[in-house]
C-alpha cells in the first residue's frame, strides 16, 4: 500500500513539475498545440459529420418498405405491369404488395427537379397537392396558392396547395409533391394499370431473402432491393466518402507528424540545460522519460479535447460548413437539416488511434534522446 | 479494399507497431551480439542507453497492441452489416480468410508483449541486466509475429468488398449465397463446464499454496496457462450461451455488444491479463537464483500470482453469477 502511495506521488510531483516546465516555453508549446488541436478538429468533424449523416439515412431509411421490385428493359429501369404486383402477392410469406407511382419533374422557372408521387390517402382531392417546404420557400408558395405545371402534353396543370410537409420532414420531402393519382396520369401521360415500382411488404422479415430470391427465379426481368441492401448501400457510400477524405487528410497529418517530430527533437540550449541539472541533481533516465511521457500526456489530452468539442460545435451546431459541400452532395432544392449529435466511445477511439498514437510513436525516439543526454553535456552545451 | 475510418486507423497502428518493432528488433540483435556488461566502451553505454528506448517502445507497443485489439473486434462487429447473412463479427471475420488468423495472431501478440514487459520490469530491478539476453531473445520472437499481425491486416481489410446493390438484376439473390452465419463450432458444454471449474479451482489452490508458501511455481503457472485456453474455450461452449440465453447462439464476440452491458470487456481483459501475468511468473521461475534477482523475483511472482488469482476471481465470479441467474438452463 506505502509503495503505491508513494508511486503516485512520484507520478503526481513529477506531473507537476511537468506543468511548470510546459508553461515556462509558452511559445513553443502553444504553436504545437496549436497545430495539434486543428489537426484533432479536422479528423473530429469528418468523423462526427460521417457518423451523424449515416445515422440520419438509417432513420429515414426505417420508415421504407421491405421490399422494392422494380423491371429491368435493356438494363434501365422500366414500368411494372399491375400482373406482377398480382404474381408476386401470390408468393407466400408476402402480406401486401403496392404499386407505387412517382417521378421526376423538371421545373424550367428555377431549374429544380421536384419528386412527383401519387398519393395512396383515399381522400384526396383532384387539382390539390401537398407539397415540401423545400419547394414552397423555393416558388414563395403558401397554403392555398396555385402551382402551375406543365404536363407532358403541354396542357398546363393548376395545383391548389393544400398542405406543406413541416421542415421537421426536410430530409425526405423537401422536393416531395404528393398528388392524386388521377393528376399523376394526367400529368406525365402514364398508362395506366402500370406503376413505377412495387412495394413489398413481407410478414417476417427473416424471409425477405428467401421471397426476394423466388421473385427474381419467377419474373426474370425483375430487380428486387432489399431495404437492408439499400441501408448497406448507403453505409459504405457515406464510409467510402468519409475514408475518401481522410486519405487526402492524411498529408496534413503528416506534416502534423514531422513538426512534432521535429518540436520534439530541435530540444532548445535552455532544455537541454534544465535536463542536465535535474540529472546531475539525482534525477535517473527513467524519472526524465516518465516527464517526457507527461509532457506528450498532457499535451495530447488538451489538444483532443479541446479539438473534439470544437468539432461537435462545428459539426451539431454550425452544421459542418467545411465538410459539407464535398460529402452532402449538391441540388437547387436542398433539405435544410440540423444534424443528430452522435458521439460515442467508438469514434472517440478512431481519432485517438489516428492522432494521439502517431504523435506519441513521433516522439518516443526524440524523448528517449533527451532523456539520455549526459548531464556534464548538457551543461555544457 | 475497404475505406472505412476505423480500418484505416487499425492498419494505421498496425504500421507503427510493426515499424517501432523492427526499430527495437535491430537494436535488440545488436545488443544480443555486442553486450558485455564488464566493459565499459563508449558502444557498451550506447546499449545501455539503447534499452531505455526499447523498453519505452515495447510499453508503447503492449498498450497499442490492447486497444487496438479491442476495436479490431468492434470493427468487425460494426462491419458486419455491409455482408449479407453475418450477424455480428463472426461473419465479418469470416469474409475471407485473413480474418481470424489476423485476430488468433493479435491476441497472441498481446500476451507476448505483455510477458515481455514482466520480464523487462524483473531485468530493470538487477544491477547488472542479468535477464538481457532471454530479454532481447524473446524481443527477436516478437518481432516477426507484429510484422506478421500488419500483413494479415492489409490482406484482410484489403480482401473486404461490402455486398452492396449492383446494376445487374438481383444478382444477389440469383446465386446460392455462402452463409455468414455466427454458428462457430463448440464443444458440449458439460464436459467443458467441468473442466472450466476444475481448472479454476487448481489454478486457485496452486496460486494460494504458492502465495503462501513459495512452493510449486511452476504448478500454478502450467495450470493457469491451460485454464486460459480452456476459458477462453469455455466461452464459445457455454458461458456465452447464459448472457445471450439462447443454447444455439455461440458466438464470442456479441458479449463485447451493448445489448449485454459490455460484460465481454470485463471477461477479456480479466481473462487476458490474468494469463500475462500467469505466464509471466512461470517464466521468472528459471531465473530466481542469479545473484541480483535473488530478492527481487520472489516477490514479482508473488504479485503475478496476485494479480492472476484477482482476474480469474472476477472472471468465475461474473460467469457463476450468470450461471445462476440466467434464465437459460442447461440440462
Amino acid at each position: 500500500m506505502k509503495n503505491v502511495q508513494k508511486a503516485i506521488e512520484r507520478h503526481l510531483n513529477i506531473l507537476e513539475f511537468t506543468l511548470a516546465s510546459l508553461l515556462r516555453r509558452k511559445a513553443k508549446n502553444l504553436s504545437l498545440l496549436a497545430m495539434y488541436l486543428l489537426v484533432v478538429f479536422m479528423l473530429a468533424s469528418l468523423q462526427f459529420f460521417v457518423t451523424a449523416l449515416k445515422r440520419e439515412a438509417a432513420i429515414i431509411l426505417d420508415d421504407a418498405p421491405d421490399m422494392v421490385v422494380q423491371r429491368l428493359m435493356a438494363g434501365r429501369q422500366d414500368l411494372v405491369p399491375g400482373s406482377y404486383a398480382s404474381e408476386i402477392a401470390l408468393i407466400k410469406g408476402v402480406t401486401a404488395v403496392r404499386p407505387r407511382l412517382w417521378g421526376y419533374y423538371y421545373d424550367a422557372l428555377n431549374g429544380a427537379n421536384y419528386t412527383i408521387m401519387a398519393s395512396d390517402d383515399p381522400t384526396a382531392v383532384a387539382e390539390r397537392a401537398s407539397i415540401g417546404s423545400g419547394i414552397a420557400r423555393s416558388r414563395n408558395l403558401a397554403v392555398g396558392d396555385l402551382l402551375p405545371l406543365i404536363s407532358y402534353d403541354k396542357n398546363p396543370i393548376m395545383l391548389e396547395i393544400g398542405t406543406i410537409f413541416p421542415s421537421g420532414s426536410d430530409l425526405i420531402a423537401a422536393d416531395l409533391i404528393m398528388i392524386t393519382p388521377e393528376d399523376f396520369h394526367k400529368l406525365f401521360n402514364f398508362p395506366s394499370g402500370q406503376a413505377t415500382d412495387l412495394a413489398v411488404t413481407v410478414h417476417n422479415p427473416k424471409e425477405l431473402p428467401t421471397v426476394a430470391a423466388k421473385v427474381a427465379s419467377q419474373l426474370p426481368d425483375s430487380r428486387p432491393i432489399l431495404k437492408s441492401e439499400i441501408m448497406r448501400t448507403y453505409q459504405s457510400i457515406f464510409d467510402w466518402r468519409g475514408g475518401m477524405t481522410l486519405v487526402i487528410l492524411t498529408t496534413s497529418l503528416l506534416s502534423f507528424i514531422i513538426f512534432a517530430w521535429d518540436k520534439a527533437t530541435g530540444l532548445s540550449a535552455e532544455e537541454r540545460k534544465e535536463i542536465g541539472i535535474l540529472k546531475s541533481i539525482g534525477w535517473e533516465t527513467s524519472d526524465v522519460l516518465l516527464l517526457k511521457l507527461w509532457e506528450g500526456t498532457v499535451i495530447s489530452l488538451t489538444a483532443f479535447l479541446l479539438g473534439v468539442v470544437l468539432a461537435y460545435w462545428h459539426v451539431f451546431f454550425l452544421s459542418a460548413p467545411l465538410f459539407a459541400q464535398a460529402l452532402k452532395g449538391w441540388s437547387v432544392i436542398y433539405p435544410r437539416f440540423q444534424l443528430i449529435p452522435v458521439v460515442d466511445a467508438y469514434q472517440l477511439t478512431i481519432l485517438f488511434f489516428l492522432t494521439v498514437v502517431p504523435y506519441t510513436t513521433a516522439t518516443v525516439i526524440p524523448c528517449w534522446r533527451a532523456a539520455t543526454i549526459d548531464p556534464d553535456a548538457a551543461m555544457r552545451y | 479494399m475497404i475505406l472505412h475510418p476505423a480500418a484505416l486507423a487499425l492498419l494505421l497502428i498496425a504500421l507503427l507497431v510493426s515499424g517501432l518493432g523492427i526499430y527495437a528488433g535491430y537494436y535488440g540483435v545488436r545488443i544480443l551480439a555486442r553486450w558485455d556488461p564488464v566493459s565499459g566502451s563508449e558502444e557498451q553505454l550506447e546499449l545501455e542507453r539503447r534499452t531505455y528506448l526499447i523498453s519505452t517502445i515495447m510499453s508503447y507497443i503492449l498498450s497499442f497492441e490492447l486497444m487496438s485489439l479491442f476495436l479490431f473486434v468492434y470493427t468487425a462487429d460494426d462491419l458486419h452489416t455491409l455482408f449479407t447473412g453475418a450477424m455480428c463479427a463472426a461473419g465479418t471475420l469470416a469474409v475471407n480468410p485473413f480474418g481470424y488468423p489476423a485476430l488468433l495472431i493479435k491476441i497472441v501478440n498481446f500476451l507476448l508483449a505483455g510477458v515481455w514487459l514482466i520480464v523487462n520490469y524483473a531485468d530493470n530491478k538487477g544491477y547488472d541486466y542479468p535477464l538481457i539476453k532471454i530479454k532481447y531473445e524473446l524481443l527477436n520472437l516478437l518481432v516477426p509475429l507484429l510484422a506478421l499481425e500488419c500483413c494479415l491486416l492489409f490482406a484482410y481489410f484489403a480482401g473486404i468488398k461490402p455486398n452492396i446493390i449492383t446494376s445487374c438484376c438481383g444478382s444477389l439473390f440469383s446465386r446460392e449465397s455462402v452463409s455468414l452465419g455466427g454458428n462457430l463450432s463448440s464443444l458440449p458444454h458439460l464436459p467443458m463446464q467441468m473442466a472450466f471449474f476444475s481448472g479454476m479451482i487448481i489454478t486457485a489452490l496452486s496460486g494460494l499454496y504458492y502465495y503462501l508458501r513459495g512452493r510449486a511455481c511452476y504448478l500454478f503457472s502450467i495450470s493457469a496457462t491451460v485454464t486460459f485456453l480452456i476459458s477462453t474455450t469455455s466461452i464459445i461452449s457455454f458461458i456465452c450461451l447464459y448472457f445471450y440465453e439462447l443454447p444455439t447462439h455461440h458466438c464470442p464476440f456479441c458479449l463485447l455488444q451493448k445489448e449485454y452491458y459490455y460484460v465481454g470487456y470485463l471477461l477479456y481483459a480479466t481473462l487476458f491479463s490474468g494469463a500475462v501475468a500467469g505466464i509471466g511468473a512461470g517464466l521468472l521461475m528459471p531465473f530466481r537464483k542469479i545473484g541480483s534477482l535473488l530478492h527481487i523475483i520472489p516477490g514479482i511472482q508473488r504479485s503475478l500470482t496476485l494479480i492472476t488469482l484477482v482476474c480469474y476471481l472476477i472472471f468465475s465470479l461474473i460467469t457463476v453469477w450468470k450461471i445462476v441467474f440466467s434464465a437459460l438452463k442447461l440440462g
